[in-house]
């Protein structure tokens, strides 16, 4: 029997400069359909290149990943990825960046009618129905981030994508967030895998939290059970004893037994070097 | 105190001071003193300019009389317009009269090849100033025109492939600070030899000036293409990757509308270089625009010599504007970039 997807035993080693660099080591993740999945881990341990290697925009040196039992080589919508800063057209109306993709995945099963009804359906499902005609110049990062997420969501994908959606977003608008998707999710069930760097979102959203180990070479170190009922509401959950004590599990993880090393030197280094994520995550780091 | 300032501010002139004073006794906002000071600021920076003009023309002695003032430019493109007008009423009275030839030809029974040839004349009165211009703005045009329709395709490739990038380079960077004067001689001889044909469509002083400007416009075009095309972010390739989008929909819906804001920076650049380039080669090779007024005037050299070319100075100046302007105007409604350096 095996699972939904199966991230099976992916271990990928980039060439730099000073020789090859092993980022992961034999990453086992299994994925029941309809499951809603966390990783977390701290900058630069590899969990973007995670995403990106289900995604198929890399390619694992060993192991590989099976999507109901076939092996995933390249990108596809039915990996639909929501980026971290949105990348939408700029050139193009929130109504045309959703088209575009729903033109792309259903030119052949769907009439142009009702490409356009579900372009406005899936835009209508994020909220965004009154800024059809705007520019993502003119809306929001919250606004951009919706859009991003409905363009992803018309893509009807068998695993949706996230890295660091809503890392660019300042915490009351990352709220609103957190909580449409938990509305979205409800209605339509997707499986989901989701990078974060935000424990509280992980625990709120997630049915399992995947712990990375700090990289080079990194590993899942933990996988934690949310076992809460849902829906669930933020409110009533910040004084359950039940949530408290998922949080403190994932904080010990992450704070106790696998602390950033200390030395900046060598995770400097390591950082520069790791092509995938250096960058975007140094920069969160210092936020 | 205010008119003290306003008076530093307008170098002593009364009717501004009046005029400033008049309106800062009145309630008004910001908004509308901006604009006032929009409109007045450059007015006045004329007026000074053209006042040293004024004064440093008469210091000015050369063979051909006093350096032309203001004034004498100002004299000089009456005179031009008024020449104008007068080839324009000799040449509809040449037209007149060959109608009547041909009315009365028909009268008298002539056969139809004889009426032909009759009608086949056409007035060969030279070229009027105003006549140049328009050949100098079509031999740019035409220039500028096969630059960008070889360069635009260039760039694009340049961009996406860095093979062909690489093998580009070289050349481009070899022949982008070329002179256009050093081309001129090859492009001559080069349209001399292979354009021969008994009823030539472009004339051969056209062809040269327009293909130098060509091999000018080229370059700017090509490298900002480039850069634009191959500076498409990578989030959103990523995102074609994701919808397995075709290469020729990636390059049409992706890549160009990416690039569009520096294809437009590199044509800007390209037009400014070809209207720079065409002056020169006109001068050169004959070709009947402002370069050969400019030249026909300095070989000329009557009094008022120093004083049409001056004119003809100052209309290569204003049109260069005016095509710069235009390509900003087009570049604003195409591209999608605000940030985009829009001056």
């Amino acid at each position: 029997m095996s699972s939904y997807l199966n991230i099976d035993h992916v271990s990928i080693t980039f060439p730099t400069d000073k020789g090859p660099l092993n980022v992961l080591d034999g990453v086992d993740i299994k994925v029941e359909q309809g499951e809603f999945i966390s990783l977390i881990g701290h900058s630069g341990c590899g969990k973007s290149t995670v995403l990106n290697i289900v995604a198929g925009l890399l390619q694992a040196t060993e192991g590989g990943v099976l999507l109901q039992e076939k092996e995933v080589n390249e990108p596809g919508p039915d990996r639909a990825v929501v980026f971290q800063n949105h990348s939408l057209m700029p050139w193009l109306t929130v109504y045309d960046n959703v088209r575009l993709a729903v033109d792309q995945v259903f030119k052949k099963t769907k009439t142009r009618a009702e490409r356009d009804a579900w372009t406005r359906h899936n835009l209508e499902l994020v909220h965004m129905s009154h800024a059809l005609d705007r520019k993502p110049d003119e809306i929001s990062g919250g606004m951009k981030q919706r859009v991003g997420i409905a363009r992803a969501l018309a893509m009807e994908p068998k695993v949706l994508l996230m890295d660091e959606p809503f890392g660019a977003l300042d915490s009351l608008t990352r709220t609103h967030m957190q909580d449409s998707l938990m509305e979205i999710q409800a209605r339509l069930n997707n499986t989901v895998i989701m990078i974060t760097h935000d424990v509280d979102e992980a625990v709120l959203l997630s049915d399992r939290i995947v712990m990375m180990t700090n990289g080079p070479s990194a590993k899942v170190g933990e996988i934690l059970h949310v076992d809460l009922e849902r829906p669930r509401d933020r409110l009533a959950l910040a004084e359950d004893p039940a949530y408290n004590h998922y949080r403190a599990e994932v904080v010990k993880f992450l704070h106790e037994r696998h602390v950033q090393p200390d030395a900046p030197a060598s995770a400097k280094a390591d950082a520069d070097d790791d092509e995938s994520e250096g960058e975007q995550d140094g920069i969160r780091l210092v936020s | 105190m205010s008119s003290s300032l306003a008076s530093r501010k307008t170098f002593n002139l009364p009717w501004v001071d009046r005029l400033l004073n008049g309106l800062s006794s009145f309630e008004f906002g910001p908004k509308l003193q901006a604009s006032v000071k929009a409109a007045v600021v450059p007015v006045v920076a004329i007026l000074i300019f053209l006042g040293l003009w004024s004064v440093g023309a008469k210091q000015v002695q050369t063979s051909l009389g006093q350096f032309p003032g203001p004034a004498a430019v100002w004299d000089q493109t009456k005179a031009l317009w008024g020449e104008h007008e007068a080839a324009r009423a000799k040449e509809a009275a040449f037209y007149e009269r060959l109608d009547k030839r041909v009315e009365k030809a028909i009268a008298a029974g002539k056969s139809p090849e004889r009426i032909e040839k009759i009608q086949s004349r056409q007035y060969t009165g030279p070229a009027t100033f105003i006549d140049q211009i328009f050949t100098s703005l079509y031999t740019v045009g035409a220039g500028f025109l096969v630059a960008s329709l070889i360069a635009i395709p260039i760039g694009i490739v340049c961009g996406m492939n860095a093979t062909f990038y690489q093998a580009m380079n070289p050349i481009i960077q070899l022949f982008k600070p070329v002179s256009p004067l050093a081309w001129l001689p090859l492009v001559t001889m080069v349209v001399s030899a292979m354009y021969v044909s008994d009823d030539p469509m472009f004339d051969k002083s056209f062809l040269n000036s327009a293909i130098t400007v060509t091999l000018c416009c080229l370059w700017p075009t090509i490298i900002n293409t480039t850069v634009g095309v191959a500076g498409v972010s990578k989030d959103l390739l990523n995102v074609s990757r994701v919808l397995r989008l075709p290469f020729l929909t990636k390059t049409v819906k992706i890549v160009l509308p990416s690039a569009v804001p520096m294809i437009f920076t590199g044509l800007r650049l390209s037009l400014g270089i070809g209207w720079m380039v065409l002056i020169a080669a006109e001068m050169l090779s004959q070709n009947p625009g402002l370069g050969k007024f400019v030249w026909d005037e300095f070989q000329n050299g009557s009094s008022n010599s120093l004083a049409r070319i001056m004119v003809a100075v100052l209309v290569i100046g204003f049109l260069g504007f005016l095509l710069d302007r235009g390509m900003l105007m087009l570049q604003r409604a195409v591209s999608w970039d605000r940030n985009a350096v829009v001056r």
